[in-house]
């Protein structure tokens, strides 16, 4: 039985009041042109936490006019690149001085365990302010080397006006992931966060404006995908659009940016990321990797390492220790810090994570641990593992994103890796051995944009983060991140009387 | 119009060229490719569909997840490349020949310019191979990180008539050098050198399956391409309207990354401290060159008002030896446009400048009564709302217009949604700095026009498309960035 603890209701203590509900646009709060508002819940209880302004297509009118003015006449482009950054330290301070508060607005809006916000998830968004800060001022072109008597040399421009719709399940981190970057290359933009998550947005809009962000540079429209994200993709003075979230979303954004004004767009999608175990794996680590690997966050990650392979080896003993180790994976409130799991992010999400364990035991596959819901108010699931998984089950090809493990054995390396490049998806891989050829060959065998070889979630501000196949195209973080905020123009001038070419 | 039939070469090759072997179309259809020069068909080529891209997908997957190309060293890649620069190299008149039959270029610029550079793009792709960098990377806490720059697998490459054997290796160099496999559709206008390349290629010693050739229409074979589920990415010049085709069936199929160049409407900028006949010559260049049929095409003028009667009394002039003739004639400059589609859109777009009110400078109308030629067109006086002003023409028709100061010819050349190129004609340096950056477009050209160069990356701002061609920055298209993260321990440094 997974750890108790004592319910949902008792540990409301630490909500915060929620200060900024209404539309960010051209440096103020503003109510959405038709007054319209919409509900965002606590996933501990399913109640009201407040309500927000609902945007739609005025509203991101506003919000595009304020940016594409802010680009095309205002300050942020035509400053200098420290001089950004330095306005971008600034609100990383600011951040550093509300990390309580934003961590816990995240609890509440998401069901995302406060000790670990605080910890981690705030201190990590500052983090990228500042890491994207120190590289304004180190963008790059190059000069050339043309076959002809020529000088010429590419600029990296800023590429304007920029759209970030982002998803409910790091609602910090990737507002930033997105927002960093386009801020040092001198973009523009609009964000338009998740409906589930609308809070912490908004907040980071008013630590802007303090921290010096000019007016029109960032703008935050709350709303539906359906109206304002919609609009957002298919406006023809929108530049670039980034993308994260899911697949079928994904397609929409996509095929409106081609309708529109073939606006290049970077998407970050789903994944069924596999976790391959090799016999040499010392086993206790492996258990633990592989928890961390599904359970972190409970579930709601795009890189959850949903696919536990196991050589056949050591597969017994990792059944049996996983199974006792995610006995002790607590379940409840997210204010509680012993807690390790919360809540789903809302009931659309529970629903489908409780199906998906219906269609797992239906299909034959055998529930280790876990498989139902925690408690009786809230979107609390128990942490749930299947052995005897087969590909062609839809617990093993379709994502979950809840707490939900496919266990499966394997025998050779060739099995290994033929089975962990079974799917459209390829978002991570995690490997875990001590073998240095393994770990080489199985790496470059994987098709995945990130390889984590004995860890998981390795995340870091330099490490480029991205899909390939149907998880997506382009790369968040690292100097590849900047990469999407950015154009490459050449500039070519023929040359007279050079000594040397 | 010169009768210049003598250098027709032999018409080798006219079929599907798919897992190493020229075949029929699973249908046995062909379609005709016509000679601009006089209508006439010139051959019956093979018309793929979407079975043929099927078997030909399915050689390109098999070549790249099992086969030589992608697990050879990026040294040894280069080798074959050079070696099929060198074939290429010694087929230069034939290739030239076929191009300027296929698509009315002129054979003199195919035999000294287009060819032999088409060889270097191999050679200059080949010597990179072996130089593709992924990095070491500097991570916050105790790991070790690096990432690999991975062919992205299978590509799907549709290219346009205007510059067939260019779009073929701008396209076919750098994806050979990133390790991956292809299939080409060539456009329908112009089939030919496209499967001379498959021959050559094969010759060159380029495996079975890494690069195929299907052969026919847009709607039939690219469509099928651009939403194939085991195509790992498409990169397609031509048109807007394909584009967002392209880019539409790729979103509904398997969400295949893609890079687009599109259309162009060009600002040329001509300050009042040049040289009157050295602008003259490079607006010239800019619209006539290739018979206008080039997406970089500087057709709209700008002049600065002190210098402009001057301008347009020495282009009005000098147009004239911008003689329009058989392209295998060599006093030819401007041969037939390449199809009866886009002869007849240039001329109802000419009759259009007319009727809008722009004052007609030179030509206007059909050169000859056989073939698609069209005489070089000036249009002085023009105005931002003319049709000819604001749309793409792809023809010899150039839209001249006065402007006074920096500041409007900067707002006139960045009122277009497009944004492939612009040329700058000044001595001033501060001029070209500050206009270059301030025209938002992807190339700039200063003093100078169509200079390209295999180091000097190409491709659009706003609706011309997005994704850079030549330079290492057009490998990045064929490549894929992986992350690689390990913990480390006891190191002594981080």
């Amino acid at each position: 039985m997974a750890g108790e603890s004592n319910g949902s209701a008792e540990n409301v203590i630490k909500i915060p009041k929620i200060k900024f509900t209404k539309l960010f646009i051209n440096g103020e709060f503003v109510d959405s042109v038709s007054g319209k508002t919409f509900e965002t819940i606590d996933p501990r209880t399913g109640e009201v936490i407040a309500r927000v302004a609902q945007g739609d297509k005025e509203d991101v009118e506003l919000a595009v006019k304020a940016a594409r003015e802010a680009f095309d006449h205002g300050r942020w482009p035509r400053m200098p690149g420290s001089e950004r950054g330095r306005i971008m330290m600034k609100l990383a301070d600011l951040i550093d001085e509300n990390i309580e508060e934003l961590a816990a607005l995240d609890t509440i809006d998401a069901g995302k365990l406060f000790s670990m916000g605080k910890a981690m998830d705030i201190p990590g968004v500052s983090g990228l302010l500042r890491y994207f800060a120190g590289a304004a001022d180190k963008i790059h072109g190059q000069t050339l080397k043309m076959a002809n008597e020529y000088q010429a040399y590419t600029l990296l421009e800023p590429i304007g006006v920029v759209g970030h719709i982002t998803p409910w399940n790091f609602p910090s981190t990737i507002f930033f992931l997105k927002v960093a970057p386009a801020l040092t290359a001198g973009c523009t933009m609009i964000v338009k966060p998740a409906e589930q998550t609308p809070l912490s947005a908004l907040y980071y809009a008013h630590l802007a404006k303090l921290a010096g962000i000019p007016d029109g540079v960032l703008n935050v429209v709350t709303g539906f995908g359906h109206t304002a994200g919609a609009a957002i993709s298919s406006h023809m003075d929108v530049d670039k659009i980034s993308f994260t979230g899911s697949t079928e979303v994904g397609r929409l954004i996509m095929q409106a940016a081609a309708t529109s004004n073939l606006k290049a767009v970077s998407l970050e999608l789903g994944g069924k990321s596999p976790l391959v175990i090799f016999d040499d794996a010392d086993v206790d680590t492996a258990v633990h990797l592989a928890l961390l690997g599904i359970l972190y966050n409970k579930g709601e990650i795009c890189v959850a390492g949903s696919r536990v392979y196991v050589q056949e080896g050591i597969y017994d003993e990792f059944v049996k220790k996983v199974a006792e180790r995610a006995k002790t994976w607590t379940v409840g409130d997210p204010f509680d810090p012993q807690i390790l799991q919360g809540p789903q992010v809302d009931k659309t999400q529970f629903d489908k994570i409780l199906s998906y364990i219906e269609h797992g035991k239906k299909e034959g596959a055998t529930l280790l641990t876990g498989g139902k819901r925690h408690g009786e108010k809230g979107y609390y699931i128990e942490p749930t593992i299947f052995t005897d998984a087969k590909e062609g089950m839809k617990i093993v090809d379709e994502e979950i994103f809840g707490p939900v493990m496919s266990l499966m054995k394997f025998k050779t390396v060739e099995e290994a890796i033929e089975r962990a490049n079974n799917t459209r998806y390829g978002l991570a891989a995690g490997i875990v051995t001590k073998d240095l050829n393994l770990a080489n060959r199985v790496s470059r065998s994987i098709r995945a944009g990130t390889i984590w070889i004995n860890c998981y979630f390795a995340f870091d501000p330099d490490c480029p983060f991205g899909g390939y196949k149907m998880s997506g195209f382009g790369r968040d973080l690292g100097f590849q991140g900047l990469h999407k905020y950015l154009q490459v123009k050449s500039v070519v001038t023929p040359l007279h009387n050079s000594p040397w070419l | 119009m010169s009768e210049n039939n003598i250098s027709i070469p032999e018409i080798k090759f006219t079929k599907l060229f798919i897992n190493g072997e020229f075949v029929d179309a699973v249908s046995g259809k062909t379609f005709e490719t016509i000679d601009p020069r006089n209508e006439e068909v010139i051959a019956q080529v093979a018309e793929g569909d979407k079975e043929d891209v099927d078997l030909a997908v399915q050689a390109a997957r098999e070549a790249f997840d099992h086969g030589k190309w992608p697990r050879m060293t990026g040294f040894e890649r280069g080798r074959i490349m050079m070696k099929f620069a060198d074939l290429i190299d010694q087929n230069i008149e034939e290739l030239a020949a076929i191009d300027a039959m296929d698509g009315g270029k002129l054979f003199s610029w195919l035999k000294s310019n287009d060819i032999p550079t088409v060889a270097n793009f191999l050679r200059y792709y080949a010597g990179a191979a072996d130089k593709i960098h992924g990095e070491m990377l500097k991570m916050s806490k105790q790991y070790q990180a690096y990432t690999l720059q991975e062919p992205i697998g299978v590509v799907g490459l549709i290219i346009p008539w205007n510059v067939p054997s260019t779009m073929f290796f701008i396209k076919v160099a750098p994806a050979l050098a990133a390790g991956c496999t292809i299939i080409v559709k060539p456009a329908e206008q112009t089939p030919l050198s496209a499967l001379c390349y498959a021959h050559l290629a094969k010759l060159a010693g380029i495996p079975d399956g890494v690069l195929n050739v299907v052969t026919g229409f847009g709607r039939t074979v690219g469509a099928a391409i651009s939403s194939h589920m085991d195509v790992d990415k498409v990169s397609f010049t031509g048109s807007t309207e394909v584009g967002r085709l392209i880019m539409k069936a790729a979103a509904e199929s398997n969400l295949k990354p893609v890079s687009l160049e599109l259309g162009g409407k060009a600002p040329l900028l001509i300050f009042n401290d040049v040289d009157v006949d050295n602008a003259v010559d490079l607006a010239l260049l800019a619209n006539f060159y290739n018979k206008g049929e080039i997406c970089v095409a500087g057709s709209r003028v700008y002049v600065q008002e002190e210098i402009y009667d001057k301008f347009v009394e020495k282009a009005a002039e000098k147009a004239k030896t911008w003689v329009p003739g058989d392209p295998f004639d060599p006093n030819a400059r401007v041969g037939p446009q390449v199809d009866k589609r886009q002869f007849d859109k240039i001329l109802s777009y000419i009759e259009h400048g007319k009727k809008e009110g722009a004052t007609l400078l030179v030509g206007g109308k059909r050169f000859g009564d056989k073939g698609y030629f069209i005489e070089p067109t000036i249009f002085a006086d023009a105005k931002e709302d003319m049709l000819i002003v604001k749309e793409e023409i792809f023809g010899p028709v150039m839209s001249l217009m006065k402007f006074k100061t920096v500041e409007e010819a900067i707002e006139k050349a960045n009122k277009t949604c497009y944004g492939l190129a612009a040329g700058i004609v000044t001595k001033d340096l501060n001029l070209a700095n500050r206009v270059s950056r301030s025209v938002r477009a992807g190339i700039i050209w200063i003093n100078c026009y169509f200079a390209f160069d295999m180091d000097c990356p190409f491709g659009g701002y706003k609706m011309s498309g997005f994704g850079r061609d030549l330079g290492l920055h057009s490998l990045k298209k064929y490549l894929q960035v992986k992350s690689v993260v390990t913990p480390l321990h006891d190191s002594p440094w981080l």
